[in-house]
């Protein structure tokens, strides 16, 4: 599975970088969600794979019985994705607050206005 | 209780402003006392010094081997006397200088702040103490040459002087490590002893030539002199004190510190001489060529430094005696007509000697301490300037030709400055004046009278007190145990004709100074070579810099920064893998047919937002991306993932679709060959982080911290799902910091969407 996740991330990322290159404020938001996606999926992949044994301790035992998935990428991702939302909330609020007091979502001319 | 005494002037300077506005008349008389007590102090560790150097340490960074330590021997007891001395009168002169004026508070805080620094940099034994010491003097030079903050010229002298003496400070900074790593120690009174072994280094000449240039930028020498001019743009008892008596010699107190480790190989000796006597010759023309009182002192000065050092590169005992002398003496009398032109300055409004006459009989006090330090500066008897001069000579005739013709030539002109600053204002009939002058008050008479005088008592009587100074302080230079004396009388020999000569040649000099200054005016032409224009044209070089730079990277594009972040990326993980790694990683992994379409998926709604014109068709495959990826996360073993990212996916796509509902749809504004150009370096981007992850994927990596929490989840916090023990119980404190962003983000789109009614 990891070659074609690799595949995939990479895809992510092309998509992603693509649409943040774009002059559409819109388009770049949509980029960062999905680069914060590829981003927290990179870290997932690259700390190991492991199918079907979350990290949880069985009832009765101390720690989980044989091999279980590493906990702590997913404690980092977790935390991740919340953070990310949050950005994006702002950011949403902002560019349409942006757009209402400036109208434009061209980036290009955003810069220059003084609004 | 020696730490005490160097450092009790930073204790007290932030005193200074509140004492000056509670008793303004009185704070400069009060605040003087802090430096009398410690040279009071000082003169008690004489005995002490005079056997031998005495080191006092305390622990400061004792894990990179920093520590605050001392080093009282003569040379430094040389200097803090004279520090702390003079600094006494300064306080008091100012008082008179400034009297009234709420900015006296400020003065006399930063003066007592350079004190301390200075203290601090002459007694410091530890290298790294030593520098930071040099670098507070040079900012609190800048501060105060810059004292007048409100003219622009202040300010760009207060840069200039600032720019020169702390560049140079770099230097001696990695001059003084080089020394240091050569010498395994830091400690100056343990590299002393170890002169042969840094003398033989193969670091030897770039720790030489480093250091030098910190001493040359610091003590004004040629190349780097025209800072200390230009410094005179400080208030006068700022001048007197910082840019003659003490901070300027700081440059020569290190050469003369480090000239039992470093001195007395041809490299040293050739670079001291060279730099040393162009920068006398240098001063003492410029001096006859200017006509402001403080600027003809300050090249004076500039004439003087250059003398220290090519005494100090000539390096013998005699030499190094005259050096010690002339220090001493140069600081009495030209800290004495600085002080004097700062009183002729303050009360008649001018300072310019083409327009000062006769001013004798309005201020004859002022006039007699000018004089007679203007005849110490001129060098004659019975002065103590005399002595130092004969000295100096002395060491000159027993050299060579070239060394007597620059020390003569710069004698004589410097005794036509000397008639200039101290005689001429003072002579003939009194000519109109800005203010109308009369005598100075009694704080600013005092220390030209004390320092003048001084010049006058130790050329006239031998004081056992400065015998001894001189003399622990010549031991400390050489090395080894020597006496000096400032006798007078030497008797009659060459050194006393050349004297003469110099002075005859002066006085003649100083009856055609106008002849004399427009001849001199020729050498004007060299004014194109002059270092300063270098400077200007390095600062104009450096705006241009900075301006292109600006104008290049925080152009303001966002397009062109998220490609410069690209390539960066491009650049550093490609080279990286490409040189260290192999090219193609070994691809073995099972794939599930489940899985493999789940991956598809994800990767046609990436490649569809990234096409699509319609703004909800984006955000749908955004969805799809995000729901794809939380498949992922439940397929391999992480439940708790999925599920937030089910939740953060459904809320992204309903927030976007309410705002984008208000948003105009997607047009195509960019041209066809930048989306192709745009799609090539995306999708090269995107190559590389498929090539680095296969190849991350392959590393083993030990899971330690992995394990504590796997293995302690139960047993120490109670908690069977180990990712969220990890977050509510092991980082918690990471997880409040996340909750506090989010409320932070919650807060700022609270107040935009409130704003919006507002305005409405």
């Amino acid at each position: 599975m990891e070659p074609l996740l690799a595949l995939v991330i990479g895809g992510l990322y092309a998509a992603a970088l693509f649409m943040m290159l774009r002059r559409s404020i819109v388009k770049l938001v949509i980029g960062l969600m999905l680069l914060s996606n590829a981003a927290n999926l990179l870290i997932f992949t690259a700390a190991g794979l492991t199918r079907g044994v979350p990290p949880l301790v069985p009832e009765g035992l101390t720690r989980p019985d044989g091999l279980s998935a590493d906990p702590l990428p997913q404690a980092l991702v977790l935390t991740a994705i919340v953070i990310s939302f949050g950005v994006l909330a702002f950011a949403v609020v902002l560019i349409h607050r942006a757009y209402e007091a400036v109208g434009t979502d061209d980036l290009r001319r955003l810069r220059d206005t003084d609004t | 209780m020696l730490a005490f005494a160097i450092l009790s002037a930073f204790a007290v300077a932030p005193l200074a402003p509140w004492l000056h506005r509670r008793a303004p008349a009185a704070s400069s008389w009060l605040l003087a006392l802090l430096p009398l007590m410690v040279t009071g102090y000082f003169l008690t560790l004489l005995p002490a010094a005079a056997d031998g150097a005495v080191v006092v340490r305390y622990p400061w960074v004792p894990g990179l081997g920093i520590e605050l330590s001392f080093l009282v021997d003569g040379l430094s007891l040389l200097f803090a006397l004279l520090i702390s001395a003079i600094g006494a009168f300064i306080l008091i002169y100012s008082g008179g200088y400034l009297a009234g004026q709420p900015a006296l508070g400020r003065l006399q805080l930063l003066l007592l702040l350079f004190m301390g620094s200075m203290l601090g940099l002459v007694m410091a034994d530890n290298l790294v103490t030593l520098f930071v010491f040099w670098e507070l003097t040079s900012i609190t030079s800048y501060l105060l040459i810059g004292f007048d903050h409100e003219k622009g010229e202040n300010r760009r002298a207060a840069l200039q002087g600032l720019l020169v003496t702390a560049g140079g400070g770099l230097a001696l900074l990695a001059g003084l490590v080089l020394m240091g790593m050569a010498g395994g120690s830091y400690s100056l009174s343990v590299l002393l002893g170890e002169g042969e072994a840094l003398r033989a280094h193969a670091l030897y000449l770039p720790m030489l030539l480093l250091i030098l240039v910190g001493a040359f930028t610091k003590s004004a020498q040629v190349p780097f002199h025209f800072w200390l001019p230009n410094a005179m743009a400080a208030p006068t008892p700022v001048s007197a004190y910082l840019h003659s008596a003490t901070m300027v010699k700081a440059g020569v107190y290190l050469l003369a510190r480090l000239s039992p480790a470093l001195g007395e190989t041809p490299e040293w000796t050739a670079l001291l001489t060279f730099v040393g006597g162009l920068t006398a010759l240098t001063g003492a023309v410029l001096a006859v060529r200017a006509t402001d009182l403080k600027r003809i002192l300050a090249y004076s000065t500039v004439m003087s430094l250059g003398t220290l050092v090519l005494l100090i590169g000539i390096g013998s005992e005699t030499a190094l005696a005259a050096a010690l002398l002339f220090l001493l003496a140069h600081s009495l009398y030209k800290g004495a007509l600085f002080l004097v032109a700062g009183i002729v300055d303050h009360q008649t409004g001018s300072r310019d000697v083409t327009g000062l006459r006769g001013l004798r009989w309005t201020m004859p006090l002022t006039a007699l301490f000018a004089g007679l330090a203007a005849l110490s500066l001129a060098g004659v008897p019975p002065l103590f300037g005399f002595a130092a001069k004969e000295m100096v000579l002395e060491t000159a005739l027993g050299t060579g030709l070239t060394v007597t013709l620059t020390v003569v030539i710069s004698a004589a002109l410097t005794v036509v400055a000397a008639g200039l600053v101290g005689v001429r204002p003072f002579i003939g009939e009194p000519s109109p004046t800005p203010k109308a002058p009369r005598e100075g008050p009694w704080g600013m008479l005092l220390g030209p009278a004390v320092l003048a005088g001084g010049g006058l008592l130790i050329g006239l009587l031998p004081v056992p007190l400065i015998d001894a100074l001189l003399g622990a302080a010549l031991s400390a230079v050489q090395g080894r145990p020597a006496v000096l004396t400032t006798a007078l009388w030497h008797g009659i020999n060459p050194t006393l004709a050349l004297s003469a000569a110099a002075l005859l040649a002066g006085i003649a000099g100083y009856r055609y100074w106008n002849p004399l200054r427009r001849s001199l005016g020729a050498l004007d032409r060299l004014a194109a070579l002059a270092p300063e224009r270098f400077y200007e044209r390095a600062m104009d070089g450096l705006v241009w810099l900075a301006d292109r730079q600006t104008r290049l990277l925080q152009n303001g594009d966002l397009h062109r920064y998220i490609l410069t972040v690209i390539f960066t990326l491009l650049v550093l993980v490609g080279y990286t893998l490409a040189t260290r790694h192999p090219l193609m990683p070994e691809i073995s992994a099972q794939l599930l047919f489940h899985e493999a379409v789940i991956g598809a998926v994800i990767l046609i709604a990436a490649v569809f937002a990234a096409t699509t014109r319609s703004a909800l068709g984006a955000v749908a495959a955004l969805g799809a991306a995000g729901f794809g990826i939380a498949l992922i996360y439940v397929l391999f073993s992480a439940p708790d993932l999925g599920m937030t990212q089910v939740l953060v996916e459904t809320l992204t796509v309903v927030l976007l679709v309410l705002v984008l509902y208000r948003l105009p749809g997607f047009t195509r504004i960019s041209s066809r060959a930048r989306l192709l150009a745009d799609a090539g370096v995306s999708a090269l981007a995107g190559a590389t982080i498929t090539w680095l992850l296969l190849l991350a994927v392959e590393v083993e990596w030990s899971p330690t911290i992995s394990g504590f929490f796997v293995d302690n989840s139960q047993s120490l916090a109670h908690g069977r799902n180990i990712v969220n023990v990890i977050l509510v119980d092991f980082r918690a404190l990471d997880t409040l910091g996340e909750i506090t962003v989010l409320a932070l983000a919650a807060l700022g789109v609270y107040a935009m969407v409130r704003l919006r009614g507002k305005e409405r």
